[in-house]
């Protein structure tokens, strides 16, 4: 059993602080992926549960045992680097088995684990490779083969797919899905790429500057931004912002379109409150090319700047406000530039922020 | 024929653009070579130059090999490489793994761990002989003045004492080779597998032990074979502190070669012992180069 809980946990440097004060909970055998850009300190946060920082305020505690101020060795937890920082003087089967024979199993126990941790990850033709004779998809394997035969507490992976070209990487990521469920232990797992984020995560864990901003599952954080970062940052395309102010229960663009402001904001906001308006390119599609949906819906005259055909859609590009927007075309046809689309928008499903504090005006 | 005169006027050019340097490595290097080699089976004597042509075919190496003073100078050549070499291995990787610890001041460091090599070997050798006389010493002289000892010690007369001091002084001078060598080798270091060994259990001196030193290998290797061939071929410092004696107590191969070849004018002799002494050095650059090839045949692609 090992949940892992950050209390209060601060990271300077110096007189720098770069985290500020985080508190999460992970519960035992749970899949959890700090996302966020660079700079945003999930690196450190995770390198603090590691041990390979040092913590400057606040506790860390690895099931019951408070881990402030063990060196890594004694925490019990196994790492997967991003350079996969494999021992170059030693063969795969080497690699493996390092961390037992500093343990000092015996020789038998050693072969037994590395020949399991081979199986599980393919491995079983490399075993007497050394890294330089191995390509990057296998090195990640061998990576995270040597984190496996520990059996360790907790696993940690620190953007392990960034190396990857695109391919591999949708491989890989299937692969540690798949791992995560065939020898259940709690993962903590950094990444910038939010769509990692979303497809591997049980929770999903976003930072921005030192601080946590929303904590939530995949679905969660994908329709229930607290603000208009997460908003912009989880889901591809990004969600459409546009300011705007409110006037008798409508937002007014400054090209002077207005909206209706969705059914759960109705009779909430003032006028004049200056707000952001925000909806996905999935929930405005043109009449006719959207797909069955019932709900609240308002009519929208788009002129459309071009298409990019996907196949089995088209993403219109258009012009709301001011700023460029995107629209999801079901069934596509081919749409000529300049050409005026009615769009229907599902208004329960877009939300109104703050225009100052970004916050989500929803909760 | 005419196919080799076709064959120079194709590359007239580059050939002669090399033939300067050729010329040039025939006049200096490898003439001289072949009249030494050929001086080997010559009794030649510095003094009498006609007996440049008194050919003696392989005597002068059968001497070599009943000669005990040689085989002496031999196997003391070889003890004083072994000291000096490891002493500064483990001295310089010390040294290197110290500095490389401190973040202020770092590079004002690494310039004064260089001073050492900054002087001349025949410095250092007087140097140190005024550090061990044994009436005018320094370190007589401190050692007298803390009631250490009441009488002089004898540094640069007793066998092994003497042998210490030389030791010393060449330890002194060339120890900064290793830590500089070391140093560069840990600044190329990547962390990460460093990082990975504490995460898979490793307490620092395992991690130093398995990763660390591994890494660093191939640059001791290089370190090595670099002063494997300077001390192999010692002359200077030896030459001014003790001058091979007193009574050939620290007689090392090329002292002995330059009194037989300069003081007693044998140079046909003289020459016989430099080339079987240089099989002493081609051992040991093919023992370490073979070494440094095995610890760099995994790193290569880090």
């Amino acid at each position: 059993m090992a949940e892992v809980k950050l209390t209060n946990v601060v990271k300077r440097y110096g007189s720098v602080e770069v985290v500020h004060g985080i508190d999460l909970e992970i519960a035992h055998n749970e899949f959890v992926v700090l996302v966020g850009p660079s700079g945003c300190g999930k690196s450190t946060t995770l390198r603090m549960i590691a041990g390979l920082e040092e913590i400057s305020d606040g506790e860390i505690k690895i099931g019951e045992t408070v881990v402030n101020n063990l060196p890594p060795r004694k925490r019990n937890i196994s790492m997967v680097f991003q350079n996969y920082a494999l021992y170059p003087h030693m063969t795969v089967s080497e690699n493996l088995g390092f961390s037992l024979k500093i343990a000092g199993k015996s020789g038998a126990e050693i072969s037994a684990a590395v020949a399991n941790a081979a199986e599980i990850l393919g491995l079983g033709d490399l075993l007497e490779r050394t890294p330089a004779e191995l390509s990057g998809g296998q090195r990640q394997r061998v990576a995270m083969g040597r984190a496996i035969v520990r059996h360790p507490d907790v696993f940690l992976f620190d953007e392990p797919l960034s190396n990857l070209d695109a391919k591999l990487r949708t491989q890989m990521r299937v692969e540690i899905k798949k791992l995560h469920q065939k020898i259940k232990t709690t993962i903590v797992y950094v990444t910038h790429d939010q769509v990692e984020a979303m497809t591997l995560a049980d929770r999903i864990v976003i930072m921005k500057d030192g601080h946590i901003v929303q904590v939530g599952t995949p679905l969660d954080v994908f329709e229930r931004p607290v603000d208009t970062f997460v908003a912009a940052f989880i889901g591809s395309p990004p969600m459409n912002l546009i300011n705007g102010h409110i006037e008798a229960d409508h937002v007014v663009f400054s090209d002077g379109n207005r909206l209706p402001v969705p059914p759960d904001f109705t009779g909430k906001l003032a006028d004049g409150r200056q707000v952001v308006f925000g909806f996905r390119a999935d929930v405005l599609m043109p009449k006719g090319h959207t797909l069955a949906e019932s709900g609240v819906v308002t009519d929208l005259d788009l002129k459309i700047d071009f298409a990019e055909p996907l196949g089995s859609e088209s993403i219109l590009l258009s012009t709301l406000g001011g700023k460029e927007i995107q629209a999801r075309m079901h069934n596509p046809r081919p749409v000529n530039e300049g050409e005026v689309l009615t769009c229907e928008l599902h208004l329960e499903k877009c939300h109104i922020f703050d225009a100052s504090s970004t916050k989500n005006l929803r909760e | 024929m005419s196919k080799f005169s076709r064959a120079i006027r194709d590359h007239a050019v580059p050939l002669a653009l090399i033939a300067p340097s050729i010329l040039v490595i025939l006049v200096v290097v490898l003439l001289p070579l072949m009249f030494s080699f050929y001086t080997s089976f010559t009794n030649y004597r510095l003094i009498r130059p006609d007996t440049l042509w008194d050919w003696i075919g392989l005597r002068n190496y059968q001497r070599l090999l009943a000669d005990w003073d040689f085989w002496v100078a031999f196997g003391r050549t070889i003890l004083f490489l072994t000291v000096a070499l490891n002493l500064e291995l483990l001295f310089g990787l010390g040294l290197a793994l110290l500095v490389n610890k401190i973040t202020w001041g770092q590079r004002t460091l690494r310039t004064i761990m260089m001073f050492p090599m900054m002087f001349s070997p025949i410095l250092v050798g007087f140097q140190f002989k005024y550090v061990f006389n044994d009436t005018i010493g320094l370190v007589n002289n401190a050692l007298q003045s803390l009631g250490l000892t009441e009488f002089a010690i004898p540094f640069l007369v007793d066998r092994w004492l003497a042998f210490f001091s030389i030791s010393f002084a060449e330890i002194w001078m060339s120890t900064s080779i290793f830590a500089i060598l070391i140093l560069a080798g840990l600044f190329a270091m990547p962390k990460d597998p460093i990082e990975a060994a504490r995460v898979d259990g490793c307490s620092n001196w395992q991690v130093f032990r398995h990763i660390t030193l591994p890494f660093l290998m191939p640059f001791i290797f290089i370190a090595m074979t670099i002063r494997s061939l300077d001390v192999a071929r010692a002359y200077d410092v030896v030459d001014v502190m003790t001058g091979g004696g007193p009574a050939q107590r620290t007689e090392l191969l090329w002292t002995l070669i330059a009194r037989t070849a300069y003081d007693d004018a044998r140079m046909g002799r003289a020459n016989a012992m430099a080339y079987a002494s240089i099989l002493l050095s081609i051992f040991f650059t093919w023992y370490f180069f073979r070494k440094l090839m095995d610890a760099r045949k995994h790193l290569g692609a880090f």
